[in-house]
């Protein structure tokens, strides 16, 4: 039992020794299709669905109020 | 039977102690006045490059991938500058960092480089200079040794960087 928890705690602290990818292996992260906001229509209609169900407008130059309605 | 159990785990401790104890020491950035990694790598055209076979060369080592924005912007300043100082002992090597060759051939399709161009898919080059951004590049002079670091190309330090290179190939 003893030794499973130390396999444990070694199991978990292997992962603090994982790393980001370096600057040079970007390239899969650089893609278009890995942007947030990919499809400009479909973040503009998320955020006017978020601003409507929020009754808020968020930062992101979207306009929208809280009636849902623009 | 429990004791079993444990001998069976045991193999898995012993990698994952070896993969927490010998975690890879990173290396050191490559700095103003540190000498510039070796490297040799195969390039787009001919033989391939070897950085000290360049030594009595002033050398503008570039860091470039396929994915990356401003390396595109650097191209033609690069051609520009190997075009101005390619005959006074000046050369621009652009280290390709791209995981596939095709990528970057696609890009040298759309963006023509007339410098050396060299391709390092395992990365080991940019880990030796350890790359701090995209683009990143390193003057080295007749020397080996760095005398300027430029990451990120910035469109208002090329003046300076051009400034640079004509000192170093009036020196030699």
């Amino acid at each position: 039992m003893r030794i499973a928890v130390a396999v444990a705690c070694l199991a978990l602290a292997s992962c603090a020794s994982m790393e980001p990818p370096k600057p040079w292996e970007k390239g899969n992260l650089a893609r278009p299709d890995m942007q947030f906001d990919y499809d400009r229509l479909d973040t503009r209609t998320q955020q006017h669905i978020y601003t409507s169900k929020e009754a808020a407008t968020g930062g992101y130059g979207v306009g929208g109020g809280g009636c849902g309605c623009n | 039977m429990h004791n079993a159990n444990v001998m069976k785990l045991l193999p898995t401790a012993a990698f994952v102690a070896a993969a927490v104890l010998l975690p890879v020491a990173p290396a050191s950035a490559t700095e103003v006045g540190d000498a510039a990694p070796m490297f040799t790598l195969p390039a787009a055209r001919g033989d391939p490059v070897a950085l000290d076979k360049l030594r009595g060369k002033v050398v503008y080592v570039d860091f470039w991938a396929s994915w990356c924005g401003p390396c595109r912007r650097s191209f033609p300043w690069m051609n520009e500058m190997q075009q101005k100082y390619g005959g006074k002992g000046f050369t621009v090597v652009g280290v390709n960092v791209d995981k596939k060759r095709g990528d970057a051939d696609r890009f040298l399709a759309q963006n023509p480089a007339n410098f050396t161009v060299v391709f390092d898919e395992a990365g080991a080059t940019p880990s030796a200079y350890a790359v701090k951004g995209m683009p990143s590049s390193y003057l080295v002079d007749g020397k080996g040794n760095v005398v300027y670091v430029e990451r990120g190309f910035l469109d208002e330090h090329k003046a300076e960087i051009e400034q640079r290179i004509a000192a170093l190939v009036g020196k030699s």
